[in-house]
């Protein structure tokens, strides 16, 4: 069967021991019918020999009866299982295949090319590590070679092989591959991949897929059996921060309270402080238990229970996370949607949303845009079909904790589930999380903002001032006022420490007030906006994500960031209010910049540096470019 | 540190957080177990998985009353030595008319006492989850097959309604009446099933070791005559030789193979060495292509 070593028959107890430290290796083929992929596939588990003698005699009568080799044997007659598509000729879903060598045990997803299968391309790469991807070396670079990429890197696989099939009908021609290689690597250069291998083989007759053959003597990289048997790929969930979804409260008896799960990245130990970003509640691991005794230390992939120093309050669904790295908590977040089901997504059903260990109900606010995995062209849509994926927020009946899913694979992502039929409908990957008020339905007014902007003959927008204290913020939007002013134009000046004298006064400066600050401020703009009013804001709003919150509020085009990026040697100096000083003495906390983190924007309209440019020039530029 | 799971960790850990999600998930679950290899496993499993309370559902035993004796002995056991709830179903109207394999042929035998007992059982109990213990390497219409596996409340499974799995997301949503079968070891191979067995050190029932049994050859198989309703037919004859069961289940559908291996090792070292598939040795896989798929559909595990 599958292992020659010879220490099977010799000493067969060395073997088994050597057995015992073997690997695991998952991956997906990409390609379709015609790429040679079942053919490859056969060739694998063939080769390896997986194949007994009464499937071989199975296999033989069948490829006489159906096969496409004539006499010969069909590789891919091995793989097909359901007889309904058999007969049609053709894979409709994922199927697993399972083969080894003395180095790892491969499981491969087998899914179908097709257009209309990004379903199961998606499934079958959902757990994949490696890609296989699948081109015919006489036709190169296929927009399904594309749409298979694309997919792939969507689904967070960092690891390709280009696998270049059918060089024996190219006469191993070394020019050939290289042009396919150089496109390809030129076309993926933007998915993100870390490792591209491009393997010139020949399924069919076997060159490099296992045995390196003297046909290819130009090519000196890896056979496609090396590459597979070596590559690297468990390493990064385990290098992330501390995550272990709870499925399982373990509660035998009064003594013992556990909590059971997968750690889904990072390790941990006995002793390591753990959070539960749902109360914000801390306690220590106590023991890591285990049938086979306790373990000093466990880490992503391994399913374990843990028992903490203090009696928190923890159920199925909760996420015990690193202090030091937490989780996001959220209740909306935008996300990348597969839609998986013939029953069109609709925005506004409620579904369920299964995340981790963690059911909620959650509904797709907006539908932002969908994406053609052709073209990978964004194009506008207010539904989703089976096979088409969209950038949505949705919005949760609960928050949950997660992270985004190209930081962290393990729990970042999830299903949709119809509530009428129960069946799986959507799949997703967290971009990152949106915090916004719930859907407290509007009062419908005759008199609306377009009417109210129109009588005051100007384009309502808030303009966002962001940046550290003494960046200049204040200043330049004062003077920006001013023009608009003097411009006929009817404005509004929100400033952070005004807006602390009055509205938020009851707020301090902890991260939870900043937000809740930003929230406030937020709103009141939207309400301005909606008056008819160009708005100034001018706080330093540090982070991100609030201000993500902030433009999520308006209409596309009414926000305008501006990010007065002053270096923060020049904010010291300066120290208009002298709270530098106090700060770096301890007297004042939480000062960002010094003690608490200032996220610089990576998509601002506008960015400006009041130290290498007047501010009164920066004003008239913001007016010249947004009012001119 | 060592960041690299071996497989059998790999395979050990997916399959406890399965079982842990049927646990967690569903009103009324329950645990197959057929004493075969893989049940042993999958038991062995359960236990790991809430360690240190107990699996937080009963064992459920179809049985056809054909099964070998020391199937049952090991059976009863195991159930009592682990603190399992066990539970034994046999369908009592195909006992009482006297079903057999050697009345009703195989086909129809497996029918009723099989895959008719389950869903008996099932209905009776009203389970809405059951562990099976089944692979994907088996057979190649089981590599399509779901961890979570759809099935309604007439027990059909159908190909075209499974629900899509990603990364390690199970759909456990079901209606009343409706049920999912889960197959905690769908990624193992029989070769893993083996290595892990020799790893944890399962107890397996003592027919997979070699001893010196009585067979008789019928159909090109050896069955052994595990008790006096084996009625040999002219010209056989019993003979006493060397042989072990790759794979178990009813005694008189089962084929022995002649073999020395008594240990572990030897059984590995010739399971590495052999030319056929395990199933191989059961008569039910024998008709047309596609024979296993017909009987999923119909409800068979």
């Amino acid at each position: 069967m599958a292992h020659q070593s010879d220490l099977i028959a010799e000493d067969i107890l060395a073997y088994l021991k050597a057995q015992e430290e073997k690997g695991m290796l998952r991956f997906i083929t990409c390609g379709s019918v015609d790429d040679g992929k079942s053919t490859l596939i056969g060739r694998l588990l063939w080769d390896s020999k997986l194949v007994f003698e009464d499937q071989l005699a199975a296999l033989e009568v069948d490829s006489k009866k159906v096969g496409t080799q004539g006499e010969e044997i069909d590789y891919a007659l091995l793989l097909d299982g359901l007889q309904a598509e058999r007969e049609q000729g053709i894979t409709i879903d994922v199927a697993y295949r399972f083969f080894s060598t003395d180095k790892r045990k491969f499981i491969v997803a087998d899914t179908p090319g097709h257009e209309q299968y990004t379903r199961n391309m998606v499934t079958g790469a959902s757990t994949a590590g490696v890609a296989v991807i699948l081109v015919d070396a006489r036709k190169g670079v296929l927009t399904q070679t594309r749409r298979h990429s694309f997919l792939v890197s969507l689904v967070g696989i960092r690891k390709i092989i280009l696998a270049i099939n059918k060089m024996d009908l190219v006469d191993y021609d070394a020019e050939r591959y290289e042009t396919i290689c150089d496109e390809y690597r030129e076309f993926a250069k933007d998915l993100g991949f870390e490792e591209i291998a491009c393997i010139p083989i020949s399924a069919l007759k076997g060159d490099n897929v296992i045995e390196r053959t003297d046909v290819t003597s130009w090519y000196d990289g890896p056979t496609l059996m090396e590459y597979l048997e070596t590559v690297q790929v468990s390493d990064r969930q385990t290098q992330l921060p501390f995550r272990l979804p709870v499925q399982w409260v373990n509660r035998p008896n009064l003594d013992f309270r556990g909590f059971s799960g997968t750690i889904a990245s990072g390790t941990v130990r006995p002793g390591d402080e753990v959070i539960v970003p749902a109360s914000g509640q801390k306690s220590h691991v106590e023991r890591i238990v285990t049938m086979d005794g306790d373990l000093d230390e466990a880490m992503a992939g391994q399913a374990v229970t843990v028992t903490l120093t203090d009696e928190i309050d923890i159920s199925r669904g909760d996420l015990l996370a690193s202090p030091e790295a937490r989780p996001s908590y959220a209740d909306q977040f935008e996300a990348h949607l597969v839609w998986m089901h013939e029953e069109t997504l609709l925005p506004g059903r409620s579904y369920l949303l299964k995340c981790g260990a963690t059911t909620v109900p959650a509904q797709i606010s907006d539908l932002k845009y969908k994406i053609n995995v052709n073209t990978l062209i964004r194009e506008p849509g207010k539904t989703l079909d089976l096979n088409e994926i969209g950038v949505c927020n949705l919005t949760l009946s609960k928050s949950i904790s997660f992270d985004p899913y190209k930081e962290n694979r393990g729990t970042g992502n999830f299903v949709l589930i119809d509530r009428m039929t129960n069946a799986t409908v959507g799949a997703g990957m967290i971009d990152f999380p949106l915090r916004r008020a719930t859907n407290i339905h509007w009062q419908s007014i005759d008199i609306d903002k377009k009417s109210r902007a129109e009588l005051k003959g100007q384009k309502p927008r808030v303009l966002w001032f962001t940046g550290l204290s003494g960046a200049g913020k204040s200043t330049i939007a004062n003077m920006v006022e001013k023009k608009l002013h003097s411009l006929g134009k009817h404005s509004y000046l929100l400033d952070g420490d005004n807006v602390r004298h009055g509205l938020n006064r009851d707020l301090g400066f902890t991260d939870a007030d900043r937000v809740e600050n930003i929230r406030r401020v937020a709103e009141v703009s939207k309400l301005m906006v909606d008056a008819g009013l160009v708005v100034l804001v001018s706080f330093i709003s540090p982070f991100r994500s609030e201000r993500r919150m902030a433009r999520e509020l308006f209409e596309s085009g009414e926000f305008v960031e501006v990010y007065v990026n002053t270096p923060i040697e020049v904010c010291e100096e300066r120290d208009v209010k002298g709270l530098y000083k106090k700060a770096r003495s301890g007297e004042l906390k939480n000062f960002t910049g010094i003690d608490s983190a200032y996220e610089a924007p990576e998509s601002a309209e506008i960015v400006v540096d009041s130290s290498s440019q007047p501010a009164e020039e920066i004003a008239e530029e913001i007016v010249r470019q947004l009012f001119g | 540190m060592k960041i690299n799971m071996t497989h059998l960790r790999q395979l050990e850990a997916e399959s406890i957080h399965i079982i842990r999600e049927v646990a967690a998930e569903f009103e009324n679950p329950v645990m197959l177990y057929s004493i075969g290899k893989d049940y042993s496993v999958m038991l062995h499993l359960a236990r790991k998985a809430f360690y240190p309370g107990k699996p937080p559902f009963p064992l459920m035993h179809v049985d056809t009353t054909w099964k070998f004796r020391e199937m049952i002995e090991f059976r009863d056991r195991i159930a009592s030595e682990y603190g399992f709830d066990l539970l034994i179903y046999t369908n009592e109207e195909g006992a009482k008319q006297g079903v057999s394999p050697f009345t009703h042929g195989s086909a129809l035998y497996t029918d009723i006492m099989k895959t008719e007992g389950l869903k008996q059982a099932l209905d009776k109990y009203k389970f809405d989850a059951a562990f099976g213990g089944a692979r994907r390497d088996e057979e190649k219409s089981r590599a399509k097959e779901r961890i979570f596996s759809f099935r309604t409340e007439s027990h059909r499974w159908d190909p075209k309604s499974q629900r899509p799995e990603l990364w390690n997301l199970y759909n456990a949503k079901v209606r009343p009446g409706e049920s999912i079968r889960a197959f905690p070891l769908s990624n193992w191979t029989e070769l893993d099933i083996w290595q892990y067995i020799y790893l944890e050190q399962i107890p397996i029932v003592p027919l997979y070791y070699s001893a010196v049994r009585p067979v008789v050859e019928r159909d090109g198989m050896l069955i052994m005559i595990d008790d006096d309703r084996l009625k040999l037919l002219p010209g056989e004859k019993v003979e006493e030789k060397s042989v072990r069961f790759r794979t178990l289940g009813c005694y008189p559908l089962t084929g022995a193979v002649e073999s020395t291996a008594a240990t572990l090792p030897e059984i590995i070292q010739e399971m590495l060495l052999t030319r056929t598939s395990e199933r191989q040795g059961r008569l039910i896989d024998h008709d047309q292509a596609g024979s296993m798929e017909k009987k999923k559909q119909e409800g068979y595990f």
